[in-house]
């Protein structure tokens, strides 16, 4: 596999949210607005490519990799915690605000599926550098996928688009055009389900419809 | 707060699957069954209470006083680590029958962000002893609770024609988006 492959597996063929179904409960939780969403996201990329080059420079030796294999859970789980509180402190110097609207969620990316499942599945058996690409392609997936459910949540919930802080974009216009109102429970835990759900829904028909072409092809090289 | 309107609260209000969504993954692939989802809730009621109780014992008369409060989260997923471990081993040696029933689970448990998610608003409400009891005890029957019916409607979706994208995860999602109705609507009776 190339690097580049390597990185971008992580966007559409292997999403980590969409596909695999990972790391589900940030992902509805804190996707009220598309700042969030850049929050977190940007909080486990940091978190998962050094949580990856960390994992892979202590499994990489031989030697290291055999007094580390046994007890590798509790080594993992210090790498990974270690990382998280640097992000904590971090943000709480820098965006205080974020770091409150995400509240209990960044400490609790010490146990997102995503970040350990990597370790165990990619980074314990690769090279630093490809676990670091590895680890960033997944994170940037990630991002992507929950900045496509804030997207929606956002756009019908409140008819804004919350970029950074201030930065914001008021879509409010449209609704108004229409005559109605956004509609609020998009922003409500009844709206995170729906969003998720809709979404797996569509990409599911569109996988169905890929492997219905696809067997409509073999039929048709039968028949011949 | 009363030790009455806290557990409320934790039961229905903030329900932890359907309000705070901690604990989502075993949701979606464990709520599948009723006896599995049974005995996973039956094991995160025990662990949390358990957890809850040594890592606010250890916050509060260790932690503390050492001044070393930044660290409660590696300190917190390692004792819950340990835990879960001394309880496998525990139940495994003594009742060979519980082990059966709940051992799946164990393992699973470490990674449940509900037990961690606890365990670190336990000590950020800077509840007391008895409210950290309460407050650990009712949030794992709230997801005890919610994990049951969401098995239950499941398993008669299984008979039903659900149309071919939404098999699966999907109708999960919608499914559990009408609980959540219905759940956010106790908000009201406090």
């Amino acid at each position: 596999m190339t690097a580049r492959e390597n990185f971008f597996k992580g966007f559409v063929k292997d999403n980590p949210l969409f596909v695999q179904v990972l790391g589900t409960c940030p992902a509805l939780a804190i996707t009220q607005t598309l700042e969030n969403a850049i929050g977190m996201g940007v909080a486990l990329l940091f978190v998962c490519v050094f949580s990856n080059l960390l994992v892979s420079l202590v499994t990489f030796k031989p030697k290291i990799r055999a007094l580390v294999m046994p007890v590798r859970i509790p080594v993992y789980i210090v790498l990974i915690a270690s990382l998280v509180v640097i992000v904590e402190m971090v943000m709480n110097a820098f965006v205080p605000v974020l770091f409150k609207t995400l509240g209990v969620f960044i400490p609790l990316i010490v146990v997102n599926c995503i970040i350990f499942g990597r370790a165990e599945a990619y980074a314990g058996d690769h090279k630093p550098v490809e676990s670091m690409i590895d680890g960033a392609g997944m994170a940037i997936g990630y991002t992507l996928a929950i900045m496509i459910i804030s997207l929606v949540r956002e756009i019908l919930g409140a008819g804004t688009i919350t970029i950074w802080g201030t930065l914001q974009l008021d879509l409010n216009f449209i609704y108004d055009f229409l005559g109605t109102e956004p509609i609020g429970m998009f922003l409500q835990p009844v709206g995170a389900f729906f969003t998720f759900g809709f979404i797996l829904a569509v990409i599911a028909a569109m996988e169905n419809q890929k492997k219905a072409k696809a067997t409509n092809a073999v039929a048709k090289e039968g028949v011949k | 707060m009363g030790l009455i309107a806290i557990a409320f609260t934790a039961f229905f209000i903030q329900n932890v699957l359907l309000t705070q969504f901690l604990g989502i993954c075993s949701f979606i692939g464990i709520g599948k069954k009723r006896s599995s989802a049974l005995g996973m809730g039956v094991a995160v009621v025990v662990v949390i209470i358990l957890a809850g109780m040594v890592t606010w014992a250890i916050y509060n008369y260790v932690m503390i006083p050492l001044e070393i409060e930044y660290l409660k989260t590696i300190v917190f997923i390692l004792v819950i680590a340990a835990l879960v471990q001394m309880m496998e081993t525990i139940i495994k040696k003594f009742s060979p029958s519980l082990y059966k029933a709940l051992g799946i689970y164990l393992p699973l448990i470490t990674t449940n962000c509900a037990v961690l998610g606890v365990a670190l608003t336990n000590v950020e409400e800077g509840y007391t002893f008895a409210e950290m009891l309460v407050y650990s005890a009712f949030i794992p029957l709230g997801y005890l609770f919610v994990m049951y019916i969401f098995a239950i409607i499941r398993e008669k979706l299984d008979l039903n024609p659900v149309p071919k994208a939404f098999q699966g995860t999907p109708i999960a999602m919608v499914v559990a988006a009408i609980l959540a109705i219905i759940f956010s609507r106790f908000g009201g009776l406090i």
